[in-house]
Order: structure tokens, then sequence, then C-alpha cells
């Protein structure tokens, strides 16, 4: 009789057992988060009201430092464009492309935007021989990717970064409207300085081509309806 | 620019004033020394397109240059 006792409460517990943990686990894992982040957790989390502040600060420090399309595109877009600048300030080399692209002292001329590929009746159409041969896009904290507008062929991306020296144990970093003016900044005012400073890969390496493919269609097409619009932002 | 603060303004003055001037330099060459890059904003008087001046040594900045704007130097990434 003991040992039918024994083998029947042995039985109850198999069944039993599993049935209590799986629900505990259920419980433990509806719990919010916050409840089970150690204090030291916590800590390390910092003051998001303080970068909310610096991103917003940087925003308007951008604002009032590129011009007024590149501004609507960084709004509208996330990202600048950026042609390449004339001769001896070091840009990157017209036809050679991807990641031999690097050269001094190319022949590349300033000038206004391209009209977008298969646009010809556009009124603001340029001489093939003044439009940017090169540009790049710049996203924040993100490596610049080299391009060729005409034919969106994609050529080259320059990984680099404006690291802290002097706070490197908590490695906070720029804030995403400032690492993008610095590397306005950069790319207009020495474009050669940054592109030698900066690792230069293959397409592909960090950006996926796929996005950056499509964000230069939506560029045509931020263009494209701005200068349809009344309201366009000058060039 | 800092990481971490964003803006942060460290000096201002008239650089036609001596006393101000030399606050100037002495912040200028602060920054450097600590390995900032220094640029400044400009516009193109012909074509009203926005750019920037990199500078390296006080003397560099234009004369009409309302800021210059310190940012850390760019690394490979």
């Amino acid at each position: 009789m003991l040992l039918v006792l024994l083998t029947l409460a042995l039985l109850v517990a198999a069944l039993v057992v599993p049935a209590l943990i799986e629900a505990a686990r259920r419980r433990r894992s509806r719990r919010p988060r916050s409840r089970r982040r150690r204090p030291s957790e916590l800590v390390a989390l910092g003051d998001p009201g303080r970068e909310r502040r610096a991103e917003q600060r940087a925003r308007e420090l951008l604002r009032s430092c590129v011009n007024e399309e590149e501004w609507g595109m960084y709004r509208d877009l996330g990202f600048v464009r950026v042609f390449g600048r004339g001769p001896g300030r070091g840009g990157i080399e017209r036809g050679r492309g991807g990641a031999e692209g690097r050269q001094t002292g190319a022949t590349l001329l300033r000038g206004r935007p391209p009209s977008p590929p298969g646009d010809e009746a556009s009124p603001q159409e340029e001489p093939a021989a003044e439009a940017p041969r090169y540009a790049y896009l710049v996203y924040p904290h993100k490596p610049i990717l080299a391009y060729e507008p005409r034919s969106r062929r994609l050529l080259s991306e320059y990984c680099v970064e404006f690291p802290d020296l002097s706070d490197a144990v908590t490695g906070s970093r720029l804030p995403d409207s400032d690492d993008v003016l610095a590397k306005w900044m950069a790319l207009t005012g020495d474009e050669g300085r940054l592109l030698r400073d900066a690792n230069m890969h293959l397409p592909g390496r960090q950006l996926d081509p796929g996005r950056v493919r499509r964000d230069l269609w939506r560029l045509e097409e931020w263009e494209r309806r701005g200068r349809r619009s009344p309201h366009a932002p000058p060039r | 620019m800092k990481p971490g603060h964003g803006e942060v303004l460290l000096t201002e003055g008239d650089p036609r004033l001596r006393e101000d001037e030399e606050r100037l330099v002495e912040a200028f060459r602060r920054e450097l020394d600590e390995g900032m890059w220094a640029a400044v904003p400009t516009q193109d008087p012909e074509t009203g397109r926005r750019q920037a001046r990199m500078v390296q040594d006080y003397s560099q900045i234009p004369h009409d240059a309302e800021r210059v704007i310190f940012f850390p130097r760019a690394a490979g990434g």
C-alpha cells in the first residue's frame, strides 16, 4: 500500500512540477524590463534629456552652417549630399572609380546639382562638362559614400569618425547632426585631408548598396518635387 | 562641438580689441593643441554657396568671420 502511495506521489510530482516551472517562467517574462534591470545598468543609461538637448542644439548649428537645400535634405531624407570640389583640393578621381579612386589634383568642376538622369527637359539642365562628376552622401555616424551623380554608380565608402580622444573611457560621440556637420565642414573645407584620414573601402562594406540606391532615388524625387514647388529652396 | 554635449561656447569677443583678441588666440591655440580641427563657415560672395574653410592658424581666420567651430579630428572608422 505504501509503495502504491509513493508511486502515486511521484507521478503527481512529475506532472505538476514542469507545469509550475513553465508558469513561473511566463510570469517572469511578462514582468516589465525595468523591474529586472540592475542599478548598474540604470547608471549606464545616462541622461537621455541631455542627449536630446545636445541633438537639438546640433541641428540648429547644422542649419546655420549648411546651404538651405542641404538642410532640407537632412531634415526630409536624413542625409546630405555634398558635391566633389575643384582642382587642388584632393578629391577622388573620376573614371577610375571604386577603391582605386583616391588621388590628388583631379580636374573637378564646382557647380550646381546636375539634373537627374532622364530629365533632359528640365530647364536647369547644364552642359555635361560643368556637371559635378562625383558627390558624396553624408549620413550620421556612417561612412561617407562617394558616387557618380549621372550614372548613380557607387564608387567607394570612406569610413571616418570624430572620436573624443580626451574622453575615451566613456566613448561618447558627437550628436548625429554634429557628426554630419563635421563631415560637411571637412568635405567642403579640405576634402583631400578628410579622404586621406578615412579608411576607404569598396561600396557595400558598411552601407547596404540597395539602401543607398533607394536613397539616391529618394533624393532625385525630392529634388524633382522641389523644382515643381513654388517654394523651392534656391539652388 | 563636443561628443556627448553638442555645441559648447568656448569664448567670445571682439578681435579688434586687444584683450579680447588675446583671449581668442589663447582659446584657439588650446583647442588645436588638444587635437581639434577648426573650421570657419563661409559664404561664396559670387554664388552665395555656403561652405567651410579649415584653418590651422589664428591668422588664417577671415576678418569677417563670426565664429570658429572646433570639432574632433577625423580618424579612420
